[in-house]
């Protein structure tokens, strides 16, 4: 094997050159993954305990669990999810099924949904607060609630909104991409034994989309959850000793969570394990959505051979 | 006698298409076709590729109305009824259509051949089974698949899906059905199945057929059309137009001295 290498070294340096580089840059991206997890599982996975899942921080957070943060996190995804995936999908919808391939205003929202796919997580995170808690919250408050203090505040459905936008260009742009696998073929098929344009879209080209869509939007949330900029300033609490009761309280969210731990906190060498503990947490739930969305995708794929 | 003939084969006229020409954006596609599709008849139509045939055979359910830029003139009668001022969906399900390669549904065998009378509202599933069964028993089908209504239709092989799209075309009770190169995607032993079923069907439906193998319409059509680019040379019964046909261009194109 060696030997056949450095042969085809000699013999034709260009291309092995190539093949080298090519393996190197690999190496390298493999070495990273592997440095980061296992530090992460070194230092993290001591301090994972039953304990540590169901208790709250205590003692200026260098005791005690992350319980307070798994819930918020749990909660802000399960809302934003309910919020963001049906509006990207009748978007997707609309651009892939509906609009002509010629339609302006597809082309307009297009270009929008690729601009906001390049906007950096914080500035989804400013607008949230200046635009959901600032104006909404504040407008809904004086028209409700007689100007008190309830909704023009930092609190869970606004950070939700901000993070379903956030992840919105995502779920737009993979449910186009899965409602482009199905073939023109299918589509005159229903066509041909007389189906309405709706009963295309919803009987055929959703059903056989299903697989694609599903997997994008489960990556797309995977991905909103471990983000922390946009939640900064529209909901996450440094320190909340309960659970979030209604959808206008603060909650706790593990990125931030870690964040605070390891800038804010009084004692950041005594939190360090819980640190460690809490990311390795995080992790896993992202990485058990991408897995989920593996599995969605390999399952289908089975059943549509 | 011969003037009950006579007669007869005017009554039996299905589709009567007159003047129509199609347009690709600027260009004239079909041109100034004239032409009448017998009922309970198969009719061939063969011509080089790019001669239209494809895109005429789609004017008649009206596919062509998927597609920006394509439009039509002219008339084509189904039973006294103008097909490009009915409800098109309402038209789908009188003139059916199987496509070039098979198209079944990512969905069960029984849930594609259902997927037609289920659009039309059929909820009762006896109902919907008797459907099924008798579509797919018209189709040669049946035998193999009795066993298995709910595995997927893509666990079968490419003949067998090209019988589920005839079965699933025949659910709704089609007066014609459009075969679009149906065996062009098959081998010869799942291509000879088809064509005793066509033949079979003719029994049923008015069928029209467009082929590039001319084999294939000698074997099984009753009339022929020959078309090139966009216009009708000759058409005429199969017989005819295979053994002595009037214009030089079909007698060259059938003796394969062009193709």
């Amino acid at each position: 094997m060696a030997n056949k290498i450095l042969y085809q070294l000699v013999k034709r340096p260009g291309d092995s050159t190539m093949v080298l580089l090519t393996f190197i840059a690999t190496l390298i991206i493999m070495a990273i993954l592997t440095v980061i997890l296992t530090t992460i599982g070194i230092f993290g996975a001591p301090h994972v305990s039953l304990d540590f899942l169901i208790k709250a921080p205590e003692e200026g957070m260098t005791e005690g669990g992350i319980y307070p943060a798994i819930i918020g996190t749990t909660l802000l995804v399960i809302t934003m999810s309910i919020m963001g995936l049906p509006v990207g999908l009748i978007t997707a919808v609309f651009l892939h099924e509906y609009a002509g391939e010629k339609s302006k205003l597809a082309n307009i929202v297009r270009f929008a949904v690729n601009n906001l796919a390049g906007v950096p997580a914080i500035v989804y995170g400013i607008f949230g607060l200046s635009f959901f808690v600032f104006f909404l919250g504040t407008q809904i408050d004086s028209l409700f609630y007689g100007g008190n203090l309830k909704w023009g505040k930092p609190a869970l459905i606004w950070a939700s909104c901000t993070m379903a936008l956030l992840t919105l260009p995502v779920v737009i742009v993979s449910v186009e991409e899965a409602l482009r696998t199905v073939t023109r073929d299918e589509r005159e098929a229903a066509y041909a034994l007389g189906a309405t344009h709706w009963e295309v879209v919803h009987r055929v080209v959703i059903p056989k989309a299903l697989g694609g869509i599903l997997t994008g939007g489960i990556l797309a949330v995977s991905r909103g959850a471990g983000e922390v900029a946009p939640v900064l300033f529209t909901g996450a609490a440094y320190f909340l000793p309960e659970l979030p009761r209604s959808f206008s309280d603060q909650f706790m969210e593990m990125g931030y969570h870690i964040f605070v731990m390891s800038t804010q906190s009084h004692d950041i060498d005594a939190t360090k394990p819980i640190q460690f503990a809490t990311t390795l947490v995080l992790l896993l739930l992202t990485f058990s959505l991408n897995f989920v969305a593996v599995l969605m995708r390999r399952r289908i794929r089975i059943t549509r051979r | 006698m011969a003037e009950n003939n006579n007669k007869n084969s005017i009554t039996n006229i299905k589709i009567e298409v007159k003047e129509l020409n199609f347009y690709y954006g600027q260009v004239n596609a079909l041109k100034n076709i004239n032409l009448s599709f017998i009922a309970k008849h198969v009719t061939a139509i063969i011509g080089p590729s790019g001669c239209g045939k494809s895109t005429f055979l789609r004017t008649l359910n009206r596919m062509h109305e998927l597609y920006p830029d394509q439009r039509i003139e002219g008339k084509a009668i189904l039973d006294g009824k103008d097909i490009f001022e009915m409800d098109a969906m309402e038209l789908r399900s009188k003139i059916g259509m199987v496509f070039q390669r098979p198209n079944p549904f990512s969905k069960s065998i029984f849930e594609n051949v259902a997927f037609g009378p289920r659009i039309r509202g059929e909820r009762n599933s006896n109902k919907l089974s008797e459907i099924v069964e008798s579509s797919l028993i018209k189709a040669g089908l049946w035998d193999e698949v009795k066993e298995k209504l709910k595995a997927s239709a893509y666990e079968l092989s490419g003949g067998q899906q090209q019988r589920l799209c005839i079965a699933r075309a025949l659910a709704v009770n089609p007066e014609v059905l459009l075969f679009d190169e149906p065996t062009s995607a098959l081998d010869p032993i799942a291509t000879a199945k088809i064509e005793e079923l066509i033949v079979e069907l003719k029994k049923i439906v008015t069928i029209i057929i467009v082929t590039h193998n001319m084999q294939q319409a000698a074997r099984i059509s009753d009339n022929t059309v020959f078309m090139m680019l966009g216009e009708i040379i000759e058409s005429g019964s199969t017989d005819k137009i295979f053994t002595a046909p009037n214009e030089k261009l079909t007698e060259d194109y059938i003796t394969g001295r062009f193709g």
